[in-house]
């Protein structure tokens, strides 16, 4: 029987340790909404996405209570909307439309976010998906819990360099039209290369094509448990080390797979994974960079950052998968800038710089996250570090993002306000030399020879 | 059967035991084992109960020993054993 050291340790890291399930997701298909006539798309989406949602929000607070266990965030995911729209939608603007009509059925079941208004691009843009990208400033800025994300490249496509080109305009539009809020609207925009189809973390979660009509899946988090494993390896060995982080993200894991299992059964909707992400907020206690200095480095960004964070996005995955029957989604750590308290110390110490980012996200689990940079970054320039970040995605096999977010108004040193678990953030320095030549050549990059394995 | 664990964290006076154990006798709630300890100062108690019987909702037993516990001047929680079974044992 279960021991009261046991039962101590786990209350310890619910009530002292930040240990929480991030979110439940609720994936759904809206394949089967399809219509030419708009009107009749929005109807469907908006029935649907209510009917197989609407006691999500209890369900999550019904588990929260039985087992004493946080559930920070509820929410959805649905098929990219560019495949949904394509028939009704024929021009930007009617996919603002269903923009709306997903926000107001979020707002109605309750979810904080609702991701899935994507477009699936890595190696060609169909009209509507042209139209889908080009609408999302103005879905963006008229909707509050509207998620969207585009997959402008993988490892078996290569690279679609014109929705790279199109999306750095896209961003800036967005940042503009958002520009009261210190362009938020930009932090709810993701570019990826190997997007997954079942990731339940926001931005960038939708109903990949490949999913059931319904489907379950689980973010676990726990930075602030790792950390506190590790206080007390101190000094030792790399073997040591990595056996403590990959017990405690064992034990991380279970409670998202047993969250998980609970949802199901409740909602009757089958289980699709468990992501083991490492998800920090800006909560003290919560942050994976501090986890980087437990293991031994002044700040995250010193020399040696991203050999640890290579170790502890490893060791979360062995530690992890065991703990659960499926895994999937994003599983590694995440290094989001503003959402980070250490993440953003050590932007502010000059430890951490843009380019160093980008040497972590070779060996974490996403990308460049949720950073500040210059309101008067050109549009050339953010599609050339999208493209250095989908190469990177493109050639190591994995999922790489961008969350830039260019501040209209606001210069390097400054900081910005998100609010809430999007934290704040002081904008970075952007390599200012020009790559416009490069960006504005047009077509796509080729697969990189070892996608050829068949 | 599902156990049910009721935690007790706080400081220690006369009676948490009796009082606690009181309202689950009330309740048609059954203990099957009890572990006590103190820890940095603090009494802290673990209880594995029987609530399948009980005459209240989880929920509502619940809330009513936190409200409990906010009068004896403790922390008290209920949690389903699967929680602890899930982190601690493979």
């Amino acid at each position: 029987m279960i021991n009261i050291f046991e039962v101590n340790e786990t209350n310890k890291m619910i009530s002292q340790e930040n240990l929480d399930v991030r979110t439940i997701t609720l994936g759904i298909s809206l394949l089967d909404c399809i219509d030419s006539d708009l009107g009749e798309v929005n109807r469907k989406v908006y029935e649907k996405i209510v009917t197989l949602a609407g006691n999500l929000v209890e369900t999550g607070k019904a588990i929260e209570n039985e087992f004493g266990i946080p559930i920070v965030n509820k929410r959805i995911s649905v098929t990219p909307i560019a495949m949904v729209g394509a028939s009704a939608c024929k021009s930007p603007k009617d996919y603002v439309t269903l923009a709306k009509t997903l926000d107001r059925a979020a707002k109605e079941v309750g979810v904080n976010f609702i991701g899935g208004y994507s477009a699936l691009v890595n190696k060609g843009m169909t009209t509507g998906d042209e139209n889908l990208i080009r609408s999302i400033p103005e879905a963006l800025s008229c909707t509050e819990r509207v998620c969207s994300s585009v997959n402008v490249g993988s490892t078996k496509c290569g690279i679609n360099m014109d929705a790279v080109r199109l999306l750095g305009d896209v961003i800036l539009e967005t940042a503009e039209k958002t520009k009261e809020e210190d362009s938020l609207g930009c932090a709810k925009l993701v570019v990826f290369c190997n997007a997954p189809d079942d990731n339940p973390f926001m931005a960038g979660a939708f109903h990949g094509v490949t999913e059931a009509d319904a489907i379950i899946n689980v973010g676990v988090s726990g930075p602030g448990v790792v950390k506190r494993a590790l206080e007390k390896v101190r000094g030792k060995n790399f073997e040591e080390l990595c056996e403590t982080i990959k017990k405690t993200a064992f034990k991380v894991t279970r409670v998202g797979q047993l969250v998980a299992q609970e949802a199901s059964r409740m909602m009757n909707i089958p289980f699709g994974i468990v992501d083991l992400s490492l998800a920090p907020t800006p909560a003290i206690g919560d942050s994976v960079a501090d986890i980087l200095c437990e293991i031994g480095l002044e700040y995250a960004g010193a020399p040696g950052t991203t050999a640890a964070l290579a170790l502890l996005n490893d060791q979360v995955k062995k530690g992890g998968v065991m703990a659960s029957s499926y895994v999937g989604g994003l599983s590694g750590a995440f290094i989001p800038v503003s959402e980070d308290q250490g993440m953003i110390d050590a932007v502010k110490a000059n430890a951490l710089t843009l380019e160093k980012l980008e040497a972590m996200t070779c060996v974490c689990s996403v990308g460049l996250d949720m950073i500040a940079i210059p309101g008067d970054t050109p549009a050339t320039t953010i599609s050339g570090i999208i493209a250095d970040e989908m190469a990177i995605g493109m050639v190591n096999q994995k999922t790489t993002a961008v969350r830039l977010i260019p501040v209209i108004g606001k210069g390097v040193g400054e900081m910005v306000e998100f609010g809430g678990l999007l934290g704040y953030a002081p904008i970075m320095p952007v390599n200012p030399f020009s790559c416009d030549a490069f960006v504005n050549r047009g077509g796509r990059i080729p697969a990189p020879i070892h996608s050829f394995k068949n | 059967m599902k156990k049910t664990i009721i935690t007790v964290v706080g400081k220690d006076t006369v009676g948490i035991i009796a009082k606690v154990c009181t309202y689950l006798a009330e309740n048609n709630v059954n203990i099957l084992d009890i572990s006590q300890t103190i820890v940095d100062g603090y009494f802290n108690m673990m209880m594995v109960t029987d609530a399948t019987k009980a005459s209240k909702e989880f929920s509502v037993l619940s809330s009513e020993l936190k409200a409990l516990g906010e009068v004896i001047g403790v922390v008290i929680q209920c949690q389903h054993e699967d929680i602890f079974n899930m982190m601690h044992r493979i």
